[in-house]
């Protein structure tokens, strides 16, 4: 962003309660189910929201460091301050959904299941990353994760979301596809496109805002008409809902609903609220916010405020839930030792990926390389 | 085999590859109820349903998108894109998601996506309806991109197309559709990434893709009988991959080559393809690579200007002529009696 000054109001977001909105022509068929009573929240849950969380929190931070050493490059955009968004939104998957990303998609990958050792030796660029070090921290993906891919540019991965559940649909599986995106997406002719292709054809897809009040630094509220953006949905006749993304049950539960009507055939636009608690990327200092906004933001951060809340109500003592933190620290760490050992690729691979079916003439030459043997010219028999 | 038109070609082999594969499907504007704006999928909704043969909203970006996605599941949509003209609409699908994903993820997703579409002028459709850009996906490593110019190779290419894991764009063309010739019967489908010698001569090569190929054929043809001469023609098939060292061979036989081309001629295919004879056969070369493209100018709607701005057959023998002379070969001019 070039255009600072002008961004450096206050987000605008509010943190609205969590609230549904059913557009008039779905509303005139069965709502999704809701669970019958307010659900107990289960202490087991929480605690491992916490340890995802923390998880998330630690390999955020060590892949930020690694970043600032440039031990790993081109860009990187981490989850910090989302994770209970993350958390939730992905609890409420199950292993044979998929899912699709945008370039912010670390503490998803994590959350899918994917080894944290890979995820990291993605970032590094190595032969163990879970793109095989071909894509980068934008573009994690793992087929037996059921993670179809975090996509860099920005709206991409929304037709493909739509077209998966298509897949689903036209197979008669009982599948669901999760597509997160930013609130910038909103804006994106893409976003039209699919959420109309989706509602018309009734495929199984749950649409994921997470509104964290900023694109790089411009508002919601300088980019968009509509700032509540799960409005949007009733355009396409779509349910939709928003919901405080800073309480991982909250985000659970709405994603539960979310699912629920996607897997009948009503796909759905669910707003997780949320915040960034860095920059858009590691190498954005955010000049754009002030710093009273930003010590206001830290009594927003959901992982510290989880831990208060597990141990307020006695689900963990302050030494266990430090003890939690040492050792997903240490997972991070480890990933991160393991990212370093890993193997660069061999330069030998360079083509390998070229296309799915081999074909004819398919290009090997490397930059330096002439097109044909170059032949002297007494040589060259006329 | 049986004669049939390159659009009859193109709907039988659509027909066939869905009765055989139960993955394979049509999704497009209006292809089903309308049956298609050039009526290449005329009674395919009628025989295979709505699940099959799936009428879109205008929106090339949502429902080709949507076609990768399903395609990374395993399915295998056959796309129509009404003209090239509207592909530029799902520009980002095609080049930033088709064909980076089976690269871009380490070989984990394959994208088993056709998507056919008419380039085309000449039919008065004016700037932003007549135009030949194929080669901004013939550009993209990922992509494959194949242009039959005559019913049995477009039947051959699209079985070829339809089966390979790659995307593929299938170039198609608004004046080839009521062309007709013998189709082979069985289910052989061409190699993409090889070009074809349609017709071998010695004295000149001349290089067309698409309508530009089916033109190549017939003034070669023309010039054999009127002329004497025996020029070599290259239907190139493929633009991505390019089957450089069928040129390059063809041009140290014959030691001079046209290119023609329906594109615009700066940064076009024949350039690439000039420079591809330029490294592969500069010693061989008695003449400059000539190259036949249409006027820098967007399509006039007007009849005259628009004639103007397209190659002709006349414009082609004048080339060969030229390249001809330069060569060193005594010809007759164009337009000379042959008394």
């Amino acid at each position: 962003m070039t255009d600072n000054a002008l961004t450096t109001a206050k987000p605008t977001v509010k943190k609205a309660p969590a609230k549904k909105v059913v557009a008039k022509k779905a509303a005139t068929k069965k709502a999704p189910a809701r669970p019958a009573a307010a659900k107990k929240v289960d202490a087991d849950q929480l605690v491992k929201f916490y340890r995802d969380m923390m998880l998330i929190r630690r390999f955020e931070e060590r892949a930020a460091r690694a970043y600032t050493e440039a031990l790993i490059g081109g860009y990187c955009h981490l989850n910090l301050g989302e994770e209970a968004a993350v958390v939730g939104l992905m609890s409420a998957l199950r292993e044979t959904d998929y899912l699709f990303t945008n370039y912010r998609e670390h503490g998803y990958a994590l959350m899918r299941g994917i080894d944290p050792n890979r995820a990291m030796a993605e970032l590094y660029g190595r032969v163990d990353g879970v793109s095989r070090g071909w894509g980068g921290s934008m573009h994690m993906f793992d087929m037996t994760h059921r993670l179809l891919g975090g996509y860099g540019i920005v709206g991409g991965q929304l037709p493909l979301a739509t077209g998966a559940a298509l897949a689903i649909q036209y197979r008669g599986l009982d599948e669901v596809v999760m597509c997160t995106m930013g609130d910038g997406t909103a804006n994106i002719g893409a976003f039209h496109e699919s959420l109309n292709i989706a509602a018309l054809w009734g495929l199984p897809v749950v649409f994921v805002v997470i509104n964290n009040g900023l694109g790089m630094g411009t508002t919601v509220a300088k980019a968009s008409a509509e700032p509540e953006i799960y409005k949007r949905a009733s355009a396409y006749a779509m349910a939709a809902e928003r919901v405080d993304g800073l309480d991982p049950i909250l985000v659970l539960e709405a994603a539960q609903r979310a699912i629920a009507s996607a897997r009948e055939g009503k796909p759905f636009l669910l707003e997780v609220v949320s915040e960034r608690l860095r920059g858009h990327s590691v190498v954005d200092p955010a000049k754009y916010r002030s710093a009273e906004e930003v010590a206001h933001l830290a009594q927003f951060d959901p992982v510290p405020n989880l831990a208060a809340r597990l141990i307020k109500d006695k689900i963990l003592t302050a030494a266990e839930v430090h003890r939690i933190d040492e050792e997903e620290t240490a997972r991070a760490d480890a990933a991160d030792a393991f990212a370093q050992a890993s193997a660069q690729p061999d330069v030998a691979t360079l083509f390998d990926y070229n296309y799915a079916t081999p074909v004819a003439n398919d290009s090997r030459r490397l930059p330096g390389d002439p097109l044909f043997a170059v032949v002297a010219r007494a040589e060259v028999a006329r | 085999m049986t004669i049939k038109t390159y659009r009859q070609a193109l709907h039988d082999t659509l027909r066939a590859e869905m009765l055989r594969d139960e993955n394979v499907f049509l999704m497009g504007e209006e292809i089903g109820v309308f049956e298609g704006s050039y009526k290449i999928t005329a009674g395919l909704l009628a025989e295979f349903g709505e699940r099959r043969v799936k009428d879109t909203p205008i929106a090339e970006e949502g429902f080709t998108g949507a076609a990768i996605g399903a395609a990374m599941l395993g399915l295998r949509p056959v796309v129509e894109i009404m003209t090239i003209n509207f592909s530029l609409l799902a520009l980002d699908q095609i080049v930033n998601h088709a064909a980076k994903i089976y690269g871009m993820f380490g070989g984990q997703a394959k994208v088993p996506l056709v998507i056919r579409t008419p380039g085309g002028g000449g039919q008065q459709l004016g700037a932003t309806h007549s135009q030949n850009i194929e080669l901004y996906y013939a550009f993209v490593p990922g992509m494959k991109v194949v242009a039959p110019s005559t019913p049995a190779d477009a039947k051959a290419l699209l079985l070829a197309a339809i089966r390979d894991d790659d995307p593929v764009l299938f170039l198609e063309n608004l004046a080839l559709y009521n062309t007709k010739g013998d189709v082979p019967d069985d289910d052989t489908p061409a190699e993409i990434g090889k070009a074809k010698i349609t017709r071998e001569g010695h004295d000149l090569t001349l290089i067309g893709y698409s309508r530009m190929a089916y033109i190549a054929k017939n003034v070669a043809e023309t010039l054999a009988e009127s002329e004497g001469l025996d020029i070599e023609v290259i239907d190139l098939m493929s633009l991505r991959p390019l089957d450089r060292e069928t040129l390059v061979n063809s041009v140290k036989k014959t030691h001079a080559a046209v290119v023609l081309e329906d594109d615009w001629l700066t940064y076009g295919i024949g350039a690439e393809i000039a420079a591809t004879i330029s490294d592969g056969a500069f010693d061989y070369l008695d003449a400059p690579v000539r190259r036949v493209a249409m006027a820098e100018v967007p399509m006039p709607y007007s009849k005259t200007l628009e004639s103007a701005a397209m190659p002709t057959n006349e414009d082609v023998v004048n080339a060969i002529f030229q390249t001809l002379e330069a060569v060193g070969r005594r010809l007759k001019k164009v337009g000379q009696s042959h008394d």
